[in-house]
């Protein structure tokens, strides 16, 4: 055996021809690999150009101090020539708070600054149920920005320090027991109609002293007469405090110790806030309604079914728009005589019903994909319905329709601009018709649409990614 | 030996009706149907009340009355003294229109938009993903108000294309000038574009209730046969190339079939365009489409592009990439890998968010209030409602309209999906 031919040490690799490495081969693969990729990026880089051309100039001659219109068109043609065009920021500027608060008065901004920090707060818990670290972190960054955003208000200064406190309260809670701050989520629903519409705080008080009534009687009274009895009888008692004892009560109590906020009425509220007030209102309260339609959708017993299939198939099948007309139109005709109550919560309700039947649709196809023995493997362990529902059926089933009752929050958000029609100022339609209709601002038309399209924007794909992080999150299948 | 327990036959408590299983589905269902009879007892009690109040009463004969107002875009003959009925029916069109054209646009250029989403190709990926994300996060009514606004606010007068006495004395020309030859006009009204029209008409049928253009039957027969007899040709390229394997050609023969027929048959009706032009005050002549119904349309099209875009992509996407593979070690071309292989399989994911995706389209034409589009809305819904104040009836009838459409397209649709769905046995 010679191993005179045989080499001692291998060859160094040679480098890949020039076409083949780097960024021209990535050029070549990704832009250029064949004769109708090559006419798409040209076309794409075509339309590009189009648009790059075409918007620069006007973005990057923009003015943002300006008080009308022609004065920011002077200012252009001074700055660049006579024919330069040039975006009008500064209608942002002067009416920013319009398109965020709507007439909401400036001494009262504080109560929706400080409601939509605690509602992130009281979200917290809910969206980072398994992860306390990313809670915690969210509750201190949004104390500090909501602390950040009450600072400019000028509010006196005890009023801020007792912000600071109430937001570092909180983060101190929810560094030390995480799972306290679902008492937030209790508490946040009649803190926040408190804090937005006002009045004295003993009605706010009263009203969550029903739930207690409802829990108390349902403590005293199960242990005999069974869960659904001492649900129901609880119910029945708490309707009772509401009708006659909660408001005498309240009086009363005002009476000793008057403390409550000055009312801000309905038609103050405007623009984002608005949006916010119904969307959150309404998929919050909808998302109970919805998993009930869905439950009775898939029971057996005949005449629930029906009676969730024909609200469902009814609500779906018409537009929302018309439900807000039947909100503004026709609830007056279906209520009692005499009834003249809120448009805003004639809104909310419509809308609420709206979304259930959505989140019904949405939780049906969770219920749908579970197998057939989670359900089987519930009965033999001898659960009844409800049980069966709440530990094995409810747990699986939302976790697989988070993501679409996002997506359903999303198109309602969306949505709740149609309330312009009805008469309400919504971001979108009231509150730039409002200010395009100012003298000053008159033929302004891609600023303001730009900025109210941006916030939505950033909201809804917010919301978007982190419905896709849950999507991620939740997959515990191994594909 | 074992005895069989002998069950206890304890007669009928009250108590079961709650805590038997057997009498507790009926208990409930009871009650639900005493409460929900109730319920719908104190609204009506409630609605007489509140009618009897304001001295209304529920009367639909409204509809055949005298409207009294125009409709700009009508598709069956309609004026002021067209009834509230004939109205409807006028909103009813304008809203299918709206619908139907949508739909086609928007499933299109959504598909189209979807597969470029998945291009291997990265600019172009890119400019797709900004456009689809752009379109679904912002509402709706934003992209309708804007391309509204755009059109109404950046476009020339009427005024603008006039040649005024003084213009043609100083010898100069209007300021603006109409596009492509002098055939389509865009105003900050409509957009006026050529009307197709024929010389001679084979006229009309008169069947006493409808008359019939013969015109347009002939057209339509015409097609539907050229149709037929291109399936045929189609049929018998594949029996022969089942049979020997090799396909005669037909990429010629298929367009030739499909155009020449009726492309005669216009040729001999005698095919011609009016064009649109300045009269004393406005255009005559040609199509003129409001810029509402191009709002409505534009806006539509495109953000339910961007949404089926996004179905169509997780559709593709779900499918097996083994599909793809085996596919291209079969020797098929990617173009001919996605018509054949993906795209097949990947329609029956696509196809049931689809339906519900056409279904809002159809619902969100109803934004067309925003822009003024007299659809159902803004007939049934608006005026007639308005004029004749009687909101009860209009909004039920509307909704009843409204709830008929849209069951009608889910269950053609549904019908249809199930046609291409998997069979299992």
């Amino acid at each position: 055996m010679s191993d005179a031919f045989a080499r001692a040490a291998m060859l160094p690799p040679q480098a890949p021809p020039v076409s083949e490495r780097g960024a021209v081969k990535w050029v070549r693969e990704n832009l250029f690999s064949g004769w109708l990729n090559s006419i798409l990026t040209l076309l794409a880089v075509l339309v590009l150009y189009y648009l790059v051309t075409l918007s620069a100039p006007w973005v990057l001659h923009g003015v943002w101090n300006a008080s009308s219109l022609t004065e920011c068109r002077s200012i252009i043609a001074a700055n660049h020539g006579p024919d330069a065009i040039g975006a009008c920021w500064a209608v942002i500027h002067a009416r920013w708070y319009q398109f965020i608060f709507g007439f909401y008065p400036f001494e009262a901004w504080w109560r929706p600054i400080l409601d939509f920090g605690l509602m992130f707060v009281a979200m917290a818990p809910i969206l980072f149920a398994d992860n306390p670290r990313k809670a915690i972190i969210m509750v201190g960054a949004v104390s500090v920005l909501t602390v950040l955003a009450l600072l400019p208000l000028g509010l006196p200064i005890w009023a801020v320090g007792l912000a600071v406190v109430l937001m570092a309260g909180l983060s101190y809670l929810s560094y030390t027991a995480t799972a306290k701050l679902l008492w937030v989520v209790a508490l946040y629903p009649f803190l926040s109609v408190w804090l937005l519409w006002g009045g004295p705080v003993w009605g706010m008080v009263m009203a969550m002293a029903g739930f207690g009534v409802i829990a108390l009687v349902y403590r005293l009274l199960s242990p005999r007469l069974g869960l659904v009895m001492g649900t129901a009888l609880g119910i029945v008692a708490a309707g009772i405090w509401w009708l006659f004892l909660a408001g005498q009560l309240a009086g009363a109590l005002q009476s000793i110790l008057p403390f409550g906020l000055p009312y801000v009425e309905s038609d103050r509220f405007g623009g984002f806030l608005l949006a916010f007030v119904i969307g959150v209102s309404s998929i919050s309260i909808s998302l109970p309604i919805g998993i009930l339609l869905a439950l009775g959708r898939q029971s057996t017993m005949f005449l629930i079914r029906t009676l969730s299939v024909g609200f469902i198939e009814f609500v779906r099948g018409v537009p929302l728009i018309t439900m807000l007309f039947t909100a503004s139109l026709l609830l007056q005709y279906f209520l009692p005589p005499g009834n003249n109550f809120d448009l805003i919560l004639r809104v909310v309700i419509l809308v609420t019903l709206f979304s259930a039947a959505y989140n019904a649709e949405v939780v049906r196809g969770g219920l749908a994909a579970l197998p057939r023995g989670q359900y089987e493997a519930a009965d033999a362990l001898g659960l009844d319905y409800w049980q069966s529902q709440r530990l094995i059926i409810m747990p699986q089933a939302l976790k697989v329709s988070i993501p679409g009752i996002v997506s359903t929050f999303i198109g309602l958000f969306k949505d709740t601009t149609l309330v312009a029609f009805v008469g309400l100022l919504d971001p979108l339609l009231g509150v730039t018709k409002i200010v395009r209709a100012d003298l000053a601002w008159k033929g302004v038309y891609w600023e303001p649409y730009i900025f109210v399209g941006a916030i939505f924007f950033v909201a809804c794909f917010g919301m978007s990614r982190y419905s896709m992080y849950l999507e991620q999150k939740l997959k515990t299948d191994h594909v | 030996m074992a005895m069989a327990i002998e069950t206890p036959k304890p007669g009928f408590r009250l108590g079961m009706l709650i805590y038997d299983t057997r009498f507790r589905a009926i208990t409930i269902q009871i009650i639900v149907l005493i409460l929900f009879l109730l319920f719908v007892a104190w609204l009506a009690d409630n609605t007489r009340h509140n009618l009897a109040l304001k001295g209304k009463d529920i009367d639909f004969s409204f509809l055949w009355r005298r409207a009294g107002y125009d409709i700009g875009q009508h598709l069956i003959p309609y004026s002021n003294d067209s009834t509230h009925g004939a109205a409807a029916i006028v909103g009813l069109l304008n809203t299918l229109v709206v619908a139907v054209l949508g739909c086609v646009f928007s499933t299109a250029l959504g598909v189209v938009f979807g597969v470029l989403r998945l291009s291997k190709n990265w600019i172009v990926a890119r400019l797709m993903t900004v456009y689809i994300e752009m379109f679904r996060n912002v509402p709706l009514l934003l992209w309708i108000i804007l391309v509204y606004v755009i059109l109404g606010e950046t476009m020339p007068t009427t005024q603008d294309y006039k040649k005024s006495f003084a213009l043609v004395a100083d010898g100069k020309e209007p300021t603006t000038s109409m596009l492509f030859d002098n055939s389509v006009a865009v105003t900050n009204q409509s957009i006026n574009l050529p009307a197709p029209q024929l010389a001679r008409s084979l006229g009309s049928l008169d069947l006493g209730v409808i008359s019939l253009n013969l015109t347009f039957l002939a057209i339509v027969a015409v097609i539907i046969a050229s149709y037929l007899v291109n399936r045929r040709l189609r049929a018998q390229a594949r029996m022969v190339q089942e049979a020997t394997g090799v396909r005669p050609p037909t990429w010629w023969k298929s367009p030739l079939i499909l155009i020449l027929p009726i492309a005669l048959v216009l040729w001999l009706c005698g095919l011609n365009f009016s064009f649109p032009e300045f009269g004393k005050f406005n255009f005559s002549g040609g199509i003129s489409i409001p810029h509402p119904f191009t709002a409505l349309m534009v806006a539509l099209s495109l953000y339910y592009a961007a949404v089926t875009a996004e179905i169509v992509r997780s559709g593709i996407q779900a499918i097996n990439r083994g599909q793809s593979e085996a596919a291209y070690a079969l020797g098929l071309r990617p173009g001919r890998t996605m018509n054949l292989v993906i795209l097949p399989q990947a329609l029956r994911v696509i196809i049931p968010p689809m339906i519900s995706q056409w279904l809002s389209l159809t619902k969100d034409t109803s934004l067309g209030i925003a822009v003024s589009y007299l659809d159902l809305r803004g007939t049934l819904g608006g005026i007639t409602l308005n004029q004749t104040g009687r909101e009860l009836e209009c909004m039920l009838l509307m909704m009843l309209i409204y709830l008929i459409i849209s069951l009608i397209i889910s269950s053609v649709a549904n019908a249809y999906n199930a046609s291409v769905k998997l069979k299992e046995r």
